[in-house]
This record gives C-alpha cells, sequence and structure tokens, in this order.
C-alpha cells in the first residue's frame, strides 16, 4: 500500500506491507539509525518520534509499534529532525550536553524527542512526560536537569511547521491508497502482500461498520499498542486489517447534563486531559497508565475491546457505571460495561461488531482509583481497584466496585458491594466486608504478585479508600522529603 | 590543563543528534546476512530429533545450521570450556540456543527460528538451591572458606547472637542496546569483528579458536557500546563466533542481535545470593565474631562464576574490621542462565550481608544502626590525606590515639581507610540525626505510612582479583600538523573512559582537547586487553596513555633541548616553552621533531604495582586501593499494600582527585538507582519449570524516571588517591552501585516502625516483599 506523510520536514511516499512498522523502515530503508530499538515493545523509549497531526498538535510516539499507515496524513520528526535544517541544536539537545545527560548514548535520540515534544508544548511534569524513557546509565537526574534548564526557551520554529506545510496545498489529502502490490524488503510480508486482501483504511464509523460486516475475522487496529506486539513478538501477520485512525467520527469526547460521550478512538492521552475536572482520581491513574507515548497512542476502544484483565481503565469506568456502545452493521447497541467482559479472551461482541464509544453518566465525584504495580510508573498493574462509594449520614447508601488484576477480567466486586451497602461507613463494616472480597475474586499469581498479596491488596485498598475519606493520609505519593 | 576538569562526554553531540553510531547503525553491504538462534523452550533434557525443514523453507533463509552439523562445535566460554555455541544434543537451560537461522533480513531469521519442530526429552531442571544442594551440583569440589581467627569459639563466647537468613534476586542488565555483532569477511580468510562487548580480546580469542586462525587474523572493532554493566564481558560471545562462522563459511558479512525477549532468554544475569550469618557482639555492638555463608546460583555453566563469588566473599567485611570471621561460599550449579559479570561482581551480594548483620544487631540492641555502623569501623588512615581542600571537620578527633590498620578477613590491612571522617561530614551534611528523630516523631502521627532512613558506607576493593589482568596497553601517534590520535584495550560503554583518557593525553601535551582524536578500540592497535571490568578502565589505560605521551614528549623535549641547547622543556597551553623565552607551538614543535626525524609514535603499558593473592588460600594483597563512599536515603512505605518510595538520597563518594568530576557524578547517580532497582523493583521470575517469565520491560522493571530521588545530593569526596594513580583519581564505575544498599535498610527501618519483631526484609523489596517484613515486625 503506498502511504504518504512528512519525514522530517520533507514529503515522502511509501509502498510498504501494511504491518511494516515505522522504526523498521526508518532503520533499514531510510537509514535514519538515530531512532533506536531498544525493546521492540514500546516499554523503552528509544524508538520515540515525534508525531504531529494537521490541526497542529504534536505527540511523541513509540516507532516500534507504530505501523506505517497510522502516519497517513501526519508528519513524523525523528531524531535527526530535531535539529535545525541548518545542524543548529535544539535546545534540548545543547542542555543534554551541558548537563551531561548522556552517558552510553543509546536511549538519548528517544529521550532527545520525547524531552523536544514536551518543550514543544509547553510541558515540565518531567517526570511524567519521561516516564516511557528507560535509561540504564545516569539514574535520570541530569536528563531531568536537562529538561529543566529549557523550560523558558523559546520553541524553534521548525518543531513547529510541519503542521503548516501538512495544511498546504502541496500535500494532498488523498494521503493513501490501496493498490501497491511493490516488493518490500521490511516488514512481514517479506514477499509483499502475496495476493492477500490489502488493507483498509476506513474514514467513518459507517465505512468501518460496512466492511468490518463482510470482514468479521478481520484485526482492528486502532493505536496499535497492543497489536503491535503480536506483530513485533509473535511474530504474526494479521490479515484482512483495518487502521481506523482515519475514522474521525469515532474520535473526540462530548458531554452533556447527563452523559460523556467517549467515541473509540479517543486517546487515553485525551480522555486523561478532559476527566481531570471531572474525576481527578481517573485522571490520576491514567497518568501512571503506559507512558506518555503509550497514552498517545492507545485508545479507549481498544483498552475495552481487547479484553485484557489488567487494562487499566475497565476497573474506573465500571465504578462509574460506563455503558458500552457496540456497533455491528447498521445495528447498536448499548449494554453495562462490565457485561461485555464475559471470560478470559472472552468478551460479549459478536462477529463484525466492534466498540463504538463509552459513555459514563455524569455524577458527583466520589470515584478513588487505586493502582498497584511493581514500578509506580509506566507498568502493569497487578491490582487496579476502582471505587465510587456514596455515604451519606454515616451509612453507604451506593457502591460500585471494580478491579482488574484480581480474576480473568476487569469484575466487579459484587459481594464486597453488598457486604457494604446499607451498612455505617467505620473501620469495623469496612474490616468485615473485607472478608467478601474472596467471594467475588480468586486472583492468579504470576510474575507480578502472588495470589495471596493480590486478596491482600484489594482488601488493603478498600481500608485505604475508608481511612482517605477520614482525611488520613494514606497517599505514598503526596509524602514531602 | 584538562585533567579533573568537568568535560562533557566526548560523544555527547553525538549521541543528542542520534549520529553516535551502535553495531546495528553500521552501514553493511547488501549482501550481509541475518542471524537468529532457535530456542530451547525447556530448561533440561535431551534433543531428540529436530525437524528443521519448515525452518529452512521459510521465506529468506538461506541456511540452518543445528549443533550436530559442527564439528567441533564452537566454544563461546570466557574460562571453562563448557558453553557449546548451539546445545550438543544436552539441553541446560530455556533460553539455550539449539540452532542457528541465516537469512536475509532480521526479520526473516526471528520468524523462520520460531518454526522448528523439536522433539525434546524433558528433565527435571535442578532450579532451587535445594535441590542443586542435594545433587551436589556445583562448581567446585565443595565450598570455597576464606576464614579470620577462630569464629567458634568468638561465637561462643559472644554475649549477643543474631542469626538470619537473606535471599537477595539476581538482576538483568538491561542495558539499552541489545547484544550485537556484525563479522566482515576478509582476504585469506580472516575476519573483522564489530562487536558490542567489553571485552575486545577475548572476542578475537574465541572467534580465531572457532575459525582454526591464530590471534593475528582476527581483528575486533569497538567503538562504543549501548551500556554494558558486565552483561558483555563474556555474553557476547556467542553472537561473534556465530556470526564469524558464518561469514567465513558463505564469504558473506554476517550480522546478530538479539531480540530483547531474546537476550533476556539466552544471557546471564546478576548472581542471586542467599545469605546465612550467624554474628556475635558485646553490648555496645561491637562484633566479635561473624560466620557467613553464602550460596550463588550459578546458572548452567561457570562463566565468571568463580571470580564473581570469590569477590563476593571478599566483601563481607564492607567498611568493618571483624576480629573473627569465616565466609562460606556453594558455587551452585542449576539450569538457569549462566549468572556473570554485573557491575560490582558480587561484591554487592557480599556487603548487603554485613550491612543485614549491622541492621540486625541495631534491632537487638536497640540502638542507631548508624553508630552500630561506625562502631565497627576499620580504623581511620593514619595519616589524612593531603592536598586537596574539603577534609573533614572532625577528622581530628577520628584519628586513633595509637594509630593501627585494620585487617580483613583475606589479611589484607587497611591502609587508607577514611570513612570515619567522610561518614562524620556526610551525616552532619543531610542532618541524619535531626531527621531520624523527626522521622521517629512522623511515624508516631502515622498509622498507615511510615518512614524510615539509613546511613550506609561502601569499601570496594579496586583491581582485578585475577592479578595477571592488571595490566593496560596503548598506542599514540602524533601526526605532523600537532593533532594526536590515541588508542587503548579500553572500551566505552558510556562511562567516559575515553573522555578521561583523553584528558589525560591533553594534560600530557598541555594541549587543548580538540587536539586529541579518540579512536575505537581495536585489538589490531592495542593487543592483549583484559575486559573493561573491575572499574578499572580509567586506573588502567590511563596510566598506559600517559606513558605513552610521555615517551613522546620526552622524545620532543630531547630534540628540542638539543635544538635549542637548554633543557627547561614545557609542554602547556597549546605550545611548548623552551627556557624563559622561547616558545614555539605545539605544532610548530612536532613540525622540527618531524623534520629532525623523531619518532612520534609510541606504545604505552602499565602494570598494577603491589598485588599478590591466592584465591584458593583466600589470602593476600588483592587490591591497589579501596574506593569510599556513603548514601543516606530516606524512604517511606505504605503499610496497607507495602508499595514504597525513595523520598531523598545524600551521597558523600570518595573518587579521589577526580580527573573529570562531571562524569564521576554521572557514575554515582547512575550506580545508585541501578542498585536502588536492585534491591526494589527488579525482580526476575522463573517459573517451576524454569522458564524465565520477565524477559521484556513490560515485565521486568528496572527503575523510571520517578524512582530517582527527588531529592539527590551527590558530592565528592575531593581528596587524592593514596595509591599511586592516574592523577591520584580513583576508580568509579562500581563502587556506587552498592549505595543502593541504604535503599534496602531504609526499607528495613520503615518496616521496624511498624512492630516490635525484626522485620527480615528480604530483597527484591517489591510492595509485596515489604508486606511480608511489615507482617514479621507486627507478628508474634
Amino acid at each position: 500500500m503506498t502511504i504518504r506523510f512528512l519525514l522530517n520536514g520533507e514529503p515522502v511516499q511509501v509502498d510498504a506491507p501494511p504491518t511494516a512498522t515505522l522504526l523498521d523502515w526508518l532503520r533499514e530503508e531510510r537509514r535514519l539509525t538515530g531512532t533506536k530499538e531498544g525493546c521492540n515493545e514500546g516499554d523503552c523509549g528509544a524508538c520515540t518520534v515525534m508525531v504531529t497531526d494537521p490541526d497542529g498538535s504534536a505527540r511523541a510516539l513509540n516507532a516500534c509499534i507504530l505501523f506505517l499507515p497510522q502516519l497517513a496524513g501526519r508528519a513524523v520528526r525523528t531524531v535527526e529532525g530535531i535539529a535545525s535544517p541548518d545542524g543548529a541544536l535544539h535546545p534540548v539537545q545543547q542542555a543534554m550536553i551541558d548537563h551531561h545527560g548522556s552517558q552510553c548514548g543509546f536511549c538519548t535520540p528517544g529521550f532527545v524527542v520525547s524531552m523536544a515534544v514536551a518543550h514543544r508544548n509547553g510541558r515540565t511534569d518531567h517526570d511524567d512526560q519521561l516516564a516511557g524513557n528507560l535509561c540504564r546509565c545516569t539514574g535520570y537526574a541530569p536528563i531531568i536537569r536537562a529538561a529543566k534548564a529549557v523550560e523558558t526557551a523559546p520553541v524553534p520554529g521548525w518543531m513547529r511547521a510541519d503542521a503548516e506545510t501538512l495544511r498546504s496545498a502541496s500535500f494532498s489529502v488523498s494521503q493513501i491508497s490501496s493498490g501497491g502490490r511493490q516488493r518490500s524488503a521490511i516488514g512481514p510480508s517479506d514477499n509483499g502482500d502475496g495476493g492477500r486482501q490489502p488493507p483498509t483504511c476506513p474514514t467513518s464509523a459507517d465505512d468501518l461498520a460496512a466492511w468490518y460486516l463482510e470482514n468479521p475475522k478481520a484485526t482492528l487496529i486502532a493505536g496499535a499498542t497492543d497489536v503491535g506486539l503480536w506483530v513485533t513478538k509473535g511474530l504474526r501477520d494479521p490479515a484482512p486489517i483495518a487502521f481506523l485512525n482515519q475514522c474521525a467520527d469515532l474520535r473526540g469526547i462530548v458531554a452533556d447534563d447527563e452523559t460523556i460521550h467517549i467515541g473509540a478512538m479517543t486517546t487515553i492521552a485525551e480522555l486523561g486531559t478532559f476527566i481531570a475536572d471531572r474525576h481527578p482520581a481517573f485522571a490520576e491513574l491514567i497518568r501512571r497508565y503506559g507512558s506518555a507515548q503509550v497514552r498517545n497512542a492507545a485508545t479507549i476502544g481498544g483498552n475495552i475491546a481487547n479484553g485484557s484483565p489488567i487494562g487499566d481503565s475497565p476497573p474506573a469506568l465500571i465504578a462509574l457505571g460506563a455503558s458500552l456502545h457496540l456497533r455491528r452493521g447498521d445495528t447498536r447497541r448499548v449494554i453495562a460495561l462490565e457485561d461485555f467482559f464475559l471470560d478470559y479472551g472472552k468478551q460479549d461482541r459478536a462477529e463484525g461488531e466492534f466498540v463504538a464509544a463509552v459513555s459514563i453518566p455524569v455524577q458527583p465525584d466520589r470515584l478513588a482509583c487505586y493502582k498497584l504495580s511493581k514500578r509506580f510508573d509506566q507498568d502493569i498493574s497487578a491490582v487496579c481497584g476502582a471505587f465510587s462509594i456514596t455515604v451519606e449520614d454515616e451509612k453507604v447508601t451506593a457502591v460500585r466496585i471494580a478491579f482488574g488484576g484480581m480474576a480473568g477480567t476487569p469484575k466487579r466486586a459484587h459481594a464486597v458491594e453488598a457486604a457494604l451497602i446499607g451498612q455505617d461507613w467505620t473501620e469495623a463494616k469496612v474490616l468485615a466486608a473485607q472478608d467478601a472480597f474472596a467471594a467475588d475474586f480468586t486472583p492468579l499469581s504470576d510474575m507480578r504478585a502472588s495470589a495471596r498479596y493480590r486478596l491482600r491488596a484489594a482488601k488493603a485498598m478498600l481500608m485505604r479508600y475508608f481511612h482517605e475519606s477520614r482525611g488520613q493520609p494514606v497517599g505514598l505519593l503526596e509524602v514531602q522529603p | 590543563m584538562s585533567a579533573h576538569e568537568s568535560l562533557p562526554h566526548d560523544a555527547a553531540h553525538l549521541h543528542v543528534t542520534g549520529r553516535a553510531r551502535y553495531i546495528d547503525d553500521i552501514p553493511t553491504p547488501t549482501d550481509c546476512l541475518h542471524l537468529a538462534f532457535g530456542l530451547s523452550p525447556i530448561a533440561k533434557g535431551r534433543i531428540r530429533a529436530m525437524d528443521l525443514s519448515a525452518v529452512r523453507s521459510a521465506p529468506g533463509v538461506v541456511d540452518v545450521i543445528a549443533g550436530a552439523d559442527l564439528d567441533p562445535i564452537p566454544d563461546c566460554a570466557p574460562a571453562a570450556h563448557d558453553e557449546p555455541l548451539l546445545s550438543d544434543g544436552t539441553i541446560h537451560y530455556a533460553g539455550q540456543p539449539l540452532f542457528l537461522v541465516i537469512a536475509d533480513t532480521h526479520l526473516a531469521a526471528r520468524r523462520a527460528a520460531l518454526l522448528a519442530k523439536l522433539d525434546l526429552a524433558e528433565e527435571t531442571p535442578i532450579l532451587s538451591i535445594e535441590d542443586a544442594l542435594a545433587a551436589n551440583a556445583r562448581f567446585e569440589d565443595g565450598p570455597r572458606i576464606y576464614a579470620k581467627g577462630d569464629v567458634e569459639a568468638a561465637l561462643a563466647q559472644a554475649p549477643h547472637i543474631v542469626e538470619g537468613r537473606i535471599a537477595i534476586g539476581g538482576q538483568e542488565h538491561f542495558y539499552l542496546e541489545g547484544q550485537a555483532a556484525l563479522a566482515l569477511p576478509q582476504e585469506n580468510g580472516d575476519m573483522v569483528i564489530h562487536a558490542s562487548t567489553q571485552h575486545p580480546t577475548e572476542i578475537q580469542h574465541k572467534v580465531a579458536d572457532a575459525l582454526g586462525l591464530p590471534m593475528h587474523g582476527v581483528r575486533v572493532e569497538v567503538r562504543r557500546m549501548g551500556g554494558g554493566f558486565g552483561g558483555k564481558e563474556s555474553q557476547g560471545n556467542a553472537l561473534a563466533i556465530a556470526c564469524a562462522l558464518v561469514a567465513a563459511r558463505t564469504g558473506r558479512p554476517a550480522k546478530m542481535r538479539y531480540d530483547r525477549d531474546d537476550d533476556f532468554m539466552i544471557t546471564g544475569k546478576r548472581h542471586d545470593i542467599r545469605i546465612d550469618y550467624r554474628a556475635g557482639f558485646d553490648a555496645d555492638g561491637r562484633i566479635l565474631g561473624v560466620d557467613f555463608t553464602h550460596v550463588l546460583r550459578c546458572g548452567w555453566s561457570m562463566d565468571l562464576s568463580l571470580p564473581v563469588a570469590d569477590r563476593a566473599m571478599l566483601h563481607a567485611d564492607n567498611a568493618y574490621e571483624l576480629p573473627a570471621a569465616r565466609i562460606t561460599s556453594h558455587r551452585l550449579r542449576t539450569n538457569h542462565q549462566s549468572a556473570t559479570a554485573f557491575r560490582g561482581f558480587g561484591g554487592p551480594q557480599g556487603m548487603v550481608g554485613i550491612e543485614r548483620v549491622m541492621d540486625h544487631i541495631a534491632h537487638h540492641l536497640g540502638r542507631d544502626p548508624l553508630d552500630i555502623r561506625r562502631l565497627n569501623y576499620y580504623p581511620e588512615a593514619q595519616t589524612a590525606p593531603s592536598g586537596a581542600s574539603g577534609g573533614s571537620i572532625s577528622e581530628a578527633k577520628m584519628v586513633h590515639e595509637a594509630p593501627r590498620t585494620g585487617t580483613t578477613p583475606y589479611g589484607m590491612e587497611v591502609r587508607d581507610f577514611i570513612l570515619h571522617g567522610l561518614t562524620e561530614r556526610l551525616a552532619q551534611s543531610c542532618d541524619y540525626a535531626g531527621r531520624r528523630v523527626a522521622i521517629a516523631r512522623w511515624n508516631a502521627a502515622n498509622p498507615v505510612l511510615k518512614r524510615g532512613i539509613a546511613l550506609t558506607p561502601v569499601k570496594f576493593g579496586i583491581s582485578f582479583t585475577l592479578t595477571h589482568l592488571n595490566q593496560a596497553g596503548a598506542l599514540v601517534h602524533v601526526y605532523q600538523d600537532g593533532s594526536i590520535q590515541i588508542n587503548h584495550g579500553g572500551t566505552e560503554m558510556g562511562q567516559g573512559l575515553f573522555q578521561k583518557v583523553a584528558q589525560v593525553a591533553a594534560s600530557r601535551f598541555g594541549v587543548g582537547m580538540e587536539k586529541i582524536k579518540i579512536t575505537a578500540t581495536d585489538t589490531g592497535k592495542v593487543p592483549n586487553s583484559s575486559a573493561t571490568a573491575a572499574s578499572s578502565g580509567t586506573d588502567l589505560n590511563g596510566m598506559a596513555v600517559q606513558a605513552a605521551c610521555d615517551t613522546i614528549r620526552d622524545r620532543i623535549a630531547a630534540h628540542l633541548a638539543e635544538v635549542y641547547g637548554k633543557d627547561d622543556i614545557n609542554f602547556r597551553d597549546g605550545c611548548v616553552d623552551i627556557g624563559h623565552d622561547q616558545r614555539l607551538s605545539f605544532a610548530q614543535a612536532v613540525q622540527s621533531a618531524y623534520a629532525a626525524r623523531v619518532s612520534l609514535s609510541a606504545t604505552g603499558f602499565y602494570k598494577t604495582p603491589d598485588i599478590a593473592w591466592d584465591r584458593i588460600a583466600g589470602k593476600g594483597q588483592p587490591f591497589f586501593y579501596f574506593a569510599y563512599s556513603a548514601a543516606c536515603t530516606e524512604v517511606v512505605i505504605d503499610t496497607l499494600t507495602g508499595e514504597n518510595r525513595i523520598l531523598r538520597a545524600d551521597i558523600l563518594h570518595d573518587a579521589g582527585a577526580s580527573l573529570n568530576p562531571a562524569l564521576d557524578i554521572g557514575q554515582i547517580e547512575g550506580g545508585f538507582v541501578q542498585g536502588a532497582g536492585w534491591l526494589t523493583t527488579e525482580e526476575l521470575v522463573w517459573d517451576d519449570r524454569g522458564r524465565l517469565k520477565t524477559h521484556a520491560p513490560s515485565t521486568y522493571k528496572i527503575p523510571a524516571c520517578s524512582d530517582r530521588p527527588p531529592i539527590f545530593n551527590v558530592a565528592l569526596w575531593d581528596q587524592p588517591n593514596p595509591a599511586r594513580t592516574i592523577y591520584r583519581s580513583k576508580a568509579v564505575g562500581e563502587p556506587p552501585f552498592m549505595l543502593g544498599i541504604s535503599v534496602l535498610m531504609a526499607l528495613s527501618e520503615a518496616c521496624s516502625a511498624c512492630g516490635p519483631h525484626y522485620p527480615d526484609l528480604q530483597g527484591p523489596a517489591t510492595a509485596e516483599a515489604v508486606l511480608a517484613a511489615i507482617d514479621r515486625a507486627r507478628s508474634a
């Protein structure tokens, strides 16, 4: 297939197999070897690139799990395009030198790109912006010193030029066509597309619905933070494929007095920004969801549709009483989100049916979310608990509790809820309700945590919610040195 | 003068622009072949049959090689000749290479490697310490034992005894650049290898062996590594050998790099250790005798396990004088990846044991652990170091009335001990005592969250314990235009070795850094190099380069003395001063020497003096000197879940008269965080069939940005090394890693605040481990 995008300011037209990653293409076809492969699964950030949309927004993304069709009509800047076209260093590059921010240098290009994007976007929450870039040499301190040093430096002009070029007449709107059959040295389809069905790139939900009905076994690719690993690690070659990134009507958040409607293609980053005012605990959970690069790619629809028992958004959404909007052809249905997750790897989704949106009833904020992982940032939850408990006159009048990491699916804690509802909101009653966790959950032991610890931690989270409601300090991250 | 200047890393500009080249970035000819190993899914057993037909017929595959196709199968081991490149039919661990795929692209090779039909006879693997001990599966006939004094008598007479056990997990290196090698076939069967390795000479040796060539037929070049940490001391051999083998067979270049998951599955990691201890002490907490038993799981092959385990024994005392001590060390053979070198090389593991004892004694006596530590320190060096400013404010009172030296359990006198003064200055600067009181108060008011603080020292022995490795060579050229090219046997893995050595060269010639070109490590330029390891890179190679520079400088000076009839020749400020009134630019002086047919090229050589070591007897002077450091770390834990954070770390580190304070501080900050990761979030998990379950950054968690201490104060104890090292600097690569132990001890303190009992915190102190320790503190 043929894809057009901007690379370091220059238009490029690419013929490549649909699951060729940007990283392989940059390194092997373009000989742009500044972008590094550190893990090939979106966890280390050595391959971070900057992607600008025509609307002018710029994001850091992991090139190792970014397929070329996802770039259609966008602009990519690699580390080679962060310095000015005449070679003058970007302020973050100079600061990294001045503050000794590189040692072995292998992670450095990824850091430089993440830092340049954060700098362009005026972000000074450096720990969050850089949580997706691993460094094994420096201990991060000099990198943060560099980032702080350039917070107020002007954004170089070339860092903003791409959006204008994208909108210019020279860069046409029909960036993508599926007719290509060109042989390429990269990607899993090494022998060309081999007569297989070329991927489709629907431009609307209607488009997708019609196509998916005819291709119900197809793989839908939204942000590719999960499917990317099927390809780079599982070495699978999914087909047929639809790339959903051009379905503009599936993306975005609309809220009225009663409902917050979140399109499936809304990224986790966008959701985090939107939800911060209404449910700060959800935003805080999202802050620790993956990394900036992952949140910029991953979508809420993908996080739900893949049915993972350890996805972080479902517990919070279930606690908020979210509904899931599914569509198959022209048939639409709405179900409670918790009912979507039937069993491990099994969801209430018919063939050809896709997640179109999730909606949350507007409500007073009582949400608390607790993510437990081996590492605080950019780690998969061992246990993720979400609580929404209404206490009136010292009695529990409404309660929704959901967990990830405690079962084969994200799951509501019905027995715990039953043990709490109508009870006095006291430590003794909370302690008593903790026993009900064993009725709700039989967690597994794995490399993240033992079953016993998971159960213990889930109970502890309920107690934490109680302590928090009593104004007791429980937030580890709030303790000042 | 460039020595002692805080210059940036020599390649910083290349790093930040993406132009620094690593192995996979080197342009290769279009006919380059790409390799991937097919790995064993089982930990122990035999290959009944391998059907590789689907591998062979996969798209892009050129050839497939199994162990049976090679006679002999090349060996990859650094010492024991026990690591066949491909399984000889016996399977020793899950992840062991069984066959080699040769393909047109990296991806094609990886994809094809999954297509083998393996018929394997699985046997029960030896995984646990108990299983290995029961099977007597070990790498030496019995345990190695080092002893000083009569430990049984000391323990029998001791008024107080603590005993216990601490297990500390291993650690994956997670160098950001995975293992990689490229072989370029030359005329007449010669081979050029580019490898990401800390030990080019060993690659040269092993490749020559595999190809049946003399070493002169193989040239290995290393410009840089994307991190090493010990993981590229021996673990790169297999890739280089595989590439060389394929290049020799096909006449085509061959490249191999491990996908990250393969890297985790194939390569060795830090040794995990279990330490049993029994310590006797008096009512003040003064140690009378300690008995340690180390048990290390070394994995399937010997690799470097013996010297690693030795170094753990050699650091069982850390900073403390033990009147009687016995260290018994078991090196077990298990069906895991072969544990290998990792920053500290066993030292950190040994050190954790005695720090745990200090912590336990303090708990037993209800005392501040820092008091117990200081009480047991070796005596301070007899003469305070002179020269640079910054001596301890309390040095005078710390000097003993009747100066004496302490003696280590292996019979070496500790003559350069400075931790009394260093600890005092750090304790003052970070307000250890005041904060300890404040923390106790805070803990009393906070039922859910608890804080802890600990200040722990490091005394780390500098030199390879295999004495003959303590040598280095250099090659320096001065060109007609006054530019200078330097080369030495050390490799650059991010530590800044190249820059520090270039600073030495610039200082010797009195020229600016722009005159110095640092060139890739190359076995064709400097032969017989040792691994860049044991923190020795600058000590050894700096001296060798200095010697080479001085040879050339002396030749130029002699020439000028003759021409001008003056003996007073000085190289400085880019010029050469002749007497008091004449001055040439360095380039003019060089031109003059060249025209007079003076050789402007020289080799340099250095061997560390004053070391001798008998590793069987456990006696001698294995180290040229000790490097010292101390860290004070404060943490907070959540008693509901065991989750924990570092709040602050203060470090005072002895890098001697630092050659480059900025680069040294970089090593200290990075070492601390890496050490903290080892003891907190970095957990290796194998399943009950011996398969590593944490084989990617998604499951194996090295510290991320926010895991560094939010307050992180690092200072240098800026005193010249009493030992005659390069510009009186000290080695700095490994010592700061062990500062991470302060995190474990601070967590132990926080757990102790939860209840009356000793929390017996195990490592890594994951949230789950911390919660278990809290339970123990509260229990019974």
